[in-house]
């Protein structure tokens, strides 16, 4: 069980949380005109990368806030984790 | 009986308490501190069971968590729990227990006949015997099998125990108070570190209690003891013993199963069977030791061969002798403590030596003590079936090749010693890149991963004296870096004897024309003629050959048997042991049982039932409950004998005809508030919110970004920045989840917040066309005329002192309403609704007739909005705004959405007017069609029409649009039903929506 530490409310177990996915996806803006290809990137096509992965978690059990996680994908290190609408180092 | 096998005095267990216990029926008694297997062997019982292939004998062959054999059926207070180890379980008054493995019984054993025709179970015989032909195997193989095979039966009751779980931080978790758990706990609590020390034992001390050796001028034991006592006074210091470290993961958490009442003959109240502790600890410092491995030889597994190591322990712990002509077979000094035990309680062992020429303080005290000691000499094989009788012994040359003449000699038990494996089980789970120690011939642990040591025997250091000094010294830096404190500890004298290099022999050669089977897996029944057969067979990876012959895969994981099947492959494959490399370790170390795993998550889902603040009217009232997921709603009411069939056509019908009312607490409510709370719902639904007036409330569906629909409610304007958002029941928790995303994500910059008010409110729906006079009389202040409240308006009324929120909504097609007060006045509300409504034949309603209303109607619910369909195919596609974006507008635009024939719902009505559709099944052209037979779309839900009087369903039927008036056959294969049907439009009552605007 991985050791996640919600930048509000301190280190976690990961049984507190929900996982979002990547977490470096952005929304088209709203009322934008958009390709079919650039909605398909949004809504479905992700990458599965081995090794360092921003993603999105949700502090389901506590907070409730959405925050960001750098996480190796293979060896489960935690680099950094980040709120919502911080600034990603 | 009497215990002929224990000796007068000594060991460790109270003399002053006799225990009685049954084993196979027959009655025995042991001492307070005695393990099942103590107390048998101190009662001279060796057969304790059938091997799992073969059904061979088995007796005792370890003492403790390595045991192979002893595995038996426990019975305690009423329960009955398999795959206990004898070896592990501790005596308590009044303890049952039975062989497993043995039909019918242990001493006559049909299975044994497996033994004589061995020739046919082989390596991979799971995989090649059972293959043909077929007609064997549901009459012959499977009935043999499961009779046959097994280690134990697991009870089919409910557990009546209950088990904890525990969540702990700590700065050191130490797992093992041997020597070097002792040391390192002791000086890292000194430095003020919070500490927990766990020993899998009742006893502390690991080798100390065994071992012949002087701590600070004190017997190892004393020293134990008085190291223990202190780290239990210490507020910084857990200490528990019974409590197995199983599993390490990731982020140093390590699973902990500690047996709190295992050795109870009941469970005390309020205590827990066993308690599960999940740790978090900065440093692990594994302090696991060793177990003694086996020389692998003939027959090595009949009853009375065990290990040397075990024997020890029987008599300086228990004070059993496992035998009283034992013959010793080690190839390292091991060996003769053990004989120096037996010789010092006046029994007369054997030493075999495979060495020719060992020297060493311990030889020499066994030779002044007159111990008969044989150099170069090995037992070729045991003989005797249920019991060691005898020996068949044989030097051996320098090159361990070849045997000389064989000799028998008279004895009752062989304790073997073939050196020591260090016990690395959790530092490899952990992910520690492990060494092969060619000085120890065994793996010890490399590099770390996470912050983890090992030390002492687990690390292979095997004298006293460097494992205290390493131990102590890693104690105190570990906790130094945690603490900060740096106190000084002075590391106590040690007193032990040095031991000479044990020699590399493992597996004593096949005496000329001889093919006794000798045995590497205990449990498995895999010899070393099934592994030469696999790898003959092109087997050639560890892993491989582990799965095609089972070494290594019973319940001990192979804990004395994994490194001699390196060996044999290593050497057939001429290869050394680290190239061939070792299985991969894997959590549990030892088997846990279910129960503690589970922990309180028991019963119906796991998970606490919920339940409205009015379920006690609905339970005293006959109401027979549904889960609705986690909630218990009522279904329906009973009324005498009836069905609920007839139950719920008569609600239903009486919401139709005059007024009925349905609990609809559980439904999903969340507060949505701030100044863009508007422009949110804007967004997140897929019609206009902007211009919603406050006291109106509106239906709205919303979307996943794939333009699947994702759930659909009313939402209310309770006043200028705040709605009131519904939820269905199923999707309360993922809709908030889903608000939270976009406020939080995507749109931060919106000024809203929302918050889950499910549990805040009591509901309850009053439908029907008396429910407006009703609702007058409940609320006689408030004007609820048509004009007063219209449809989809909202009000605030005074329910007889307690505040209340009325809501003119209708998912039953009648003129409705819902209200809701606090949930504490729930039951209030519900009381005086029913009182009140009596006059207009008020009845309550459940799901059943709820399901009844909707469906008759064509609203959707959760069997339509199942995750595959879109706005169009629920017939939603008016609620989608042109004007303005919203989540997964963009998506609806993709070509299978827009398909001309795209699926969409409709009424099903079978042409009989009387067959009820069952739920799930198919909508087809051709009834005979071949199969398969191309399906046109499901059956979504079904109901019998109280308005029409006969079966109706919703369907999502492929081009349902221009389908309307056909007829087409609903099919199940699983009803074994096919009924001609026609299909009409889903909303079968009320079409135009006059009654609900009324
Ligand atoms: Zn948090």
């Amino acid at each position: 069980m991985l050791h996640i530490k919600c930048p509000h409310c301190g280190m976690r177990s990961q049984n507190e949380f929900s996982y979002g996915g990547d977490a470096t996806v952005k929304r088209p803006e709203l009322n934008k005109e958009v390709t079919d290809q650039e909605w398909d990137n949004f809504v479905y096509n992700r990458v599965s990368p081995r090794g360092k992965h921003l993603e999105l978690w949700q502090h389901l059990s506590g907070c409730r806030q959405w925050i960001k996680v750098e996480r190796d994908t293979a060896t489960h290190e935690i680099f950094k984790t980040y709120k919502a609408n911080e600034e990603i180092a | 009986m009497t215990q002929s096998y224990r000796i007068e005095t000594g060991g460790l267990i109270n003399r002053n308490k006799k225990i009685s216990f049954k084993f196979n029926g027959t009655s025995y008694f042991g001492y307070e501190g005695d393990t099942l297997a103590s107390a048998l062997l101190a009662n001279g019982v060796h057969l304790v069971g059938r091997s799992f292939k073969y059904h061979r004998p088995r007796g005792f062959f370890g003492a403790g968590v390595d045991e192979p054999y002893a595995v038996v059926q426990l019975y305690r207070n009423g329960e009955t729990e398999p795959n206990i180890k004898a070896t592990e379980q501790e005596l308590f008054e009044g303890l049952e227990a039975s062989s497993v493995n043995c039909w019918p019984s242990v001493n006559f054993d049909i299975g044994a006949i497996n033994n004589f025709l061995k020739i046919f179970l082989p390596a991979g015989f799971y995989y090649k015997t059972f293959m043909w032909p077929k007609s064997f195997w549901y009459k012959i193989y499977e009935p043999f099998i499961r009779k046959a095979a097994g280690l134990g039966v697991a009870s089919t009751k409910h557990d009546k125990e209950r088990y904890e779980h525990k969540y702990e931080y700590c700065d050191l978790l130490i797992a093992g108070s041997g020597p070097s758990g002792l040391a390192s706990a002791y000086s890292a609590a000194k430095n003020g570190a919070k500490v927990i020390l766990a020993e899998d034992k009742p006893r502390y001390g690991g080798s100390l209690l065994t071992s012949d050796v002087n701590i600070g001028n004190q017997s190892g034991k004393d020293w134990a003891d008085g190291i223990i006592s202190e780290l239990k006074e210490m507020p910084n210091v857990t200490v528990k013993n019974r409590s197995q470290v199983f599993g390490y993961y990731d982020h140093n958490m390590l699973v902990m199963s500690e047996k709190v009442s295992d050795h109870l003959p009941k469970t005390k109240k309020y205590h827990p069977n066993k308690r599960l502790w999940y740790i978090r600890a900065k440093e692990v410092l594994i302090s696991s030791g060793s177990i003694e491995r086996p020389i692998v030889f003939g027959n090595n597994d009949t009853p009375g061969v065990m290990l040397s190591s075990a024997a020890k322990e029987y008599l300086k712990v228990y004070g059993v002798l496992v035998g009283k002509k034992p013959l010793v077979f080690t190839n390292n000094d091991s060996g003769y403590e053990t004989a120096i035990e037996f010789k010092k309680h006046g029994v007369e062992p054997i030493v075999l030596d495979s060495r020719s020429n060992p020297q060493s303080e311990i030889i020499d005290e066994a030779k002044n003590l007159g111990i008969n000691i044989k150099n170069s000499y090995v037992v070729v094989a045991a003989q005797g079936y249920k019991k060691v009788k005898s020996a068949d012994v044989a030097t051996i040359s320098e090159d361990k090749k070849t045997l000389g003449k064989i000799e028998n000699i008279n004895c009752d038990c062989i304790c073997v010693s073939g050196f020591w494996t260090p016990t690395i089980h959790l530092a490899s789970q952990s992910g520690n890149k492990t060494k092969f120690n060619e000085e120890i011939d065994a793996f010890v642990p490399g590099v770390s991963k996470q912050n983890e040591t090992t030390l002492g025997a687990a690390n292979g250091v095997f004298t006293l004296e460097e494992t205290l000094k390493t131990s102590f010294e890693k104690g105190k830096e570990l906790s130094k870096k945690i603490t900060e404190k740096d106190n000084e500890i002075s590391i106590p004298n040690v007193v032990e004897k040095k031991y000479s290099k044990h020699d590399k022999f493992w597996c004593v050669p096949l005496a000329k024309g001889k093919s006794y089977k000798r045995f590497l897996d205990f449990q498995n029944d895999v010899a070393v003629s099934d592994v030469e057969i696999a790898l003959r067979e092109g087997y050639r990876s560890i892993e491989h050959v582990k799965r095609y012959t089972t070494l290594g895969m019973a319940t001990d994981q192979g804990k004395t048997s994994n490194l001699n099947g390196l060996q044999l492959v290593s050497e057939i494959e001429n290869k050394v042991v680290p190239s061939v490399g070792h299985t991969t370790f894997r959590p549990p170390y030892t088997p846990i049982s279910i129960g503690a795993i589970v922990g309180r998550e028991v019963g119906k889902h796991s998970k606490p039932t919920r339940k409205s603040p009015i379920h006690n009217w609905h339970e005293e009232h006959n109401a027979v409950f549904v889960d609705a997921g986690v909630w218990l709603r009522p279904r329906y009411y009973k009324r005498g004998n009836e069905t609920l069939f007839e139950a719920s056509k008569r609600e239903a019908k009486n919401v139709r005809r005059n007024v009925g009312v349905c609990d609809v607490t559980t439904l999903g409510k969340i507060d949505v508030k701030g100044p863009d709370a508007a422009e949110f719902l804007n967004r997140v639904y897929t019609n206009a919110w902007l211009k919603l007036p406050v006291g109106k409330a509106r239906y709205g569906v919303m979307l996943r970004e794939d333009g699947i629909v994702m759930d659909d409610g009313t939402t209310t304007r309770i006043s200028e920045n705040h709605y009131h958002m519904t939820t269905t029941t199923a999707q309360a928790a993922n809709v908030l989840s889903h608000l939270e995303y976009y406020l939080q994500l995507v749109w931060p910059e919106l000024n809203v917040n929302v918050v889950s008010t499910t549990e805040q409110w009591a509901g309850a729906a009053i439908a029907g066309p008396k429910s407006r006079d009703l609702l007058q009389k409940l609320f006689p202040k408030t004007d609820v005329s048509n004009e007063g409240l219209p449809f989809m308006g909202y009000v605030e009324g005074d329910l007889f002192g307690v505040k209340a929120r009325i809501f003119r909504i209708s998912f039953s097609g009648e003129l409705a309403y819902e209200v809701n007060v606090e949930s504490d006045n729930g039951r209030f509300m519900w009381e005086k609704i029913i009182e009140i409504g009596e006059e207009f034949q008020i009845q309550p309603y459940g799901t059943e007739a709820l399901s009844t209303l909707r469906i008759e109607m064509g609203h959707v619910a959760g069997s339509e909005l199942d995750g595959r369909t879109i706005p169009y195919d629920n017939a939603l596609e008016g609620l989608l705004s042109k004007k303005k974006d919203f989540i997964g507008k963009r998506s609806l635009q993709r070509s299978a959405f827009v398909a001309e024939d795209r699926q969409r719902i409709v009424g099903v009505v079978p042409l009989d007017k009387k067959t009820s559709i069952p739920e799930g099944s198919h909508l087809v052209k051709d009834a005979n069609a071949p199969l398969p037979n191309k399906k046109l779309g499901h059956i979504s839900a079904s109901c019998w029409s109280v308005e029409n009087d006969n079966p109706f369903s919703l369907a999502i039927l492929k081009d349902g649009k221009n389908m309307i008036g056909e007829k087409l056959f609903v099919m199940s294969p699983l009803k074994n039903k096919v009924i001609p049907v026609e299909i009409v439009s889903s909303h079968y009552v009320d079409p135009k929506g006059e009654r609900v605007r009324s």
